[in-house]
């Protein structure tokens, strides 16, 4: 297992103290050990993709650290705070928390300005005016800003997954997390959605990212991460983990993925 | 045929039918309200309660669902006394219907329920909401949409069913419909005018409810 010591690229402000940090994180679904011994810590500012065969963990991994799943040993860190089962006040560390789902999850009874504004007014207190205002900036930011008042049922899923990005947003979370997040959609509306994240990289955002869209991770990832069977198999730059892979795992998924996407 | 009709005597009697009705439209409308409140506690129960709760609760469905709403009248109205349980016709009737649409109500409250996808929680939990802000903004009206037509279905047969508690002389529609024919000896007037009433009753009911559906849980389309 390559160590993080070894394969966390420098990047900027590396020197503070971590904003995700996981040590020796075990899972488990019964008797299913889809966990183990996880050990990851993520800067402020830092993007990371991660991929593996379906099954691997790596879905369950990012969704621990909102805690939508528990873990059952080991420890999650998020800026300072120390999430678990039962935590009291688990909300106040979610809100800081964004998270992208593969199938889009908006709230149907409402349309996608209110998407948006829902959880600002309610989570946060902000002024139906204020957060309006807010909303539209991201839906432009996300390039839909003409769909505002459409409801979900009336966007395609490029604009719904736009519009999921947007919603969170809307929060000004410190921390993003993808979980595959083009994987339902129709190969035409990928890239509309990649590029919204590539922008949203750009802009600083700490970020983590559960997709097989390699393209996205050479371009914007600081280390991509390999799981299997529930383990962290391998941490690397992109080039390096393109060019280079250590494990024989790693090669073996990349050469099935970089077949079937036509690389 | 030699019968003459003659509505006249039973029109005489309207101010009894009118009462009748709306003893009938409020036993229903109070059924409705707290079997509503059975169902909601019961579909908790059955969907997030421990193991012996849901076991009590499929019971208590099953053995309403699976006998007549006669026998479950009679079984409150004369079988409950000799446990020193003892109530007025009105009430054991009020009880009789809410203990029959709770049991149907739970199962149709249920569905709502659990028709709202997992991922539309998990997304509420990921904003930062709390369970309360869950429920009462992301749930609760995707929720009465989907249930809406079945409850309002299970309204109007309950009210249909009330009649059924004339049998225990609690003084809604049917009964008075009764006093009137025994006093005329006009059957046919009576129960004509009572199937007319029943009938408006339904098509008003009907009406109104799709009105509400249309101007407040209309979902949007594409």
């Amino acid at each position: 297992m390559a160590s993080e010591a070894t394969a966390t690229k420098p990047v900027a402000r590396s020197d503070e103290a971590p904003i995700i940090q996981m040590r020796k994180v075990d899972k488990f679904y019964g008797d299913f050990h889809v966990l183990r011994n996880i050990d990851l810590s993520v800067t402020r500012g830092e993007r990371i993709v991660i991929c593996g065969p379906s099954g691997s963990g790596k879905s369950t991994l990012i969704r621990c650290l909102n805690q939508l799943e528990e873990h059952q040993s080991g420890e999650i860190v998020i800026d300072g705070t120390t999430v678990h089962a039962g935590l009291r006040g688990i909300e106040d560390v979610r809100r800081e928390i964004g998270m992208v789902f593969q199938s889009f999850n908006l709230f149907p009874h409402l349309t996608a300005l209110e998407n948006c504004t829902l959880a600002p007014m309610k989570v946060r207190g902000i002024p139906r005016a204020e957060a309006e205002a807010a909303a539209r900036i991201m839906l432009e930011r996300v390039h839909i800003p003409e769909q505002a008042m459409k409801f979900p049922i009336q966007l395609s899923g490029g604009q719904q997954q736009r519009v999921a990005i947007a919603r969170s947003l809307c929060m000004n979370p410190k921390i993003m997390l993808f979980d595959e997040p083009t994987s339902a959609l129709d190969p035409e509306m990928v890239s509309e959605v990649l590029d919204v994240m590539v922008e949203l990289a750009e802009s600083g955002m700490t970020m983590l990212v559960v997709t097989h869209e390699m393209g996205f991770a050479r371009k914007v990832a600081d280390r991509v991460i390999f799981m299997d069977a529930g383990e962290i198999v391998e941490v690397a730059p992109p080039e390096q983990f393109f060019r280079a892979p250590e494990n024989e795992r790693t090669r073996k998924f990349l050469g099935q993925i970089l077949h079937t996407a036509g690389h | 045929m030699s019968y003459e009709f003659d509505f006249a005597s039973v029109f005489e009697a309207w101010p009894e039918l009118l009462h009748g009705l709306i003893n009938s439209l409020v036993l229903s409308a109070a059924a409705m309200a707290i079997g509503m409140i059975v169902a909601v506690a019961g579909a908790l129960g059955k969907t997030s309660g421990p193991k012996w709760l849901v076991w009590i609760i499929d019971g208590y469905i099953e053995l309403i669902r699976n006998t007549p709403f006669l026998i479950q009248i009679f079984m409150i109205y004369f079988g409950l006394p000799s446990l020193g349980l003892k109530f007025s016709s009105n009430t054991a009737a009020l009880i009789a219907l809410v203990v029959n649409v709770g049991a149907y109500g739970i199962e149709i409250i249920r569905a709502g329920i659990e028709s709202i996808q997992k991922g539309q929680v998990e997304a509420g939990k990921s904003l930062g909401m709390r369970p309360l802000q869950i429920f009462r903004y992301i749930i609760l009206k995707p929720a009465i949409q989907a249930i809406y037509p079945s409850l309002t279905s299970q309204f109007i047969l309950l009210m249909l069913n009330s009649s059924v508690c004339s049998v225990i002389a609690a003084t809604e529609l049917t009964a008075i419909a009764g006093d009137i024919q025994s006093r005329t000896f006009r059957s046919f007037e009576v129960y004509f005018i009572v199937t007319c009433m029943y009938l408006g009753l339904s098509i008003f009911f009907w009406t109104a409810f799709a009105a509400i559906e249309r101007t407040f849980l209309r979902k949007p389309t594409r």
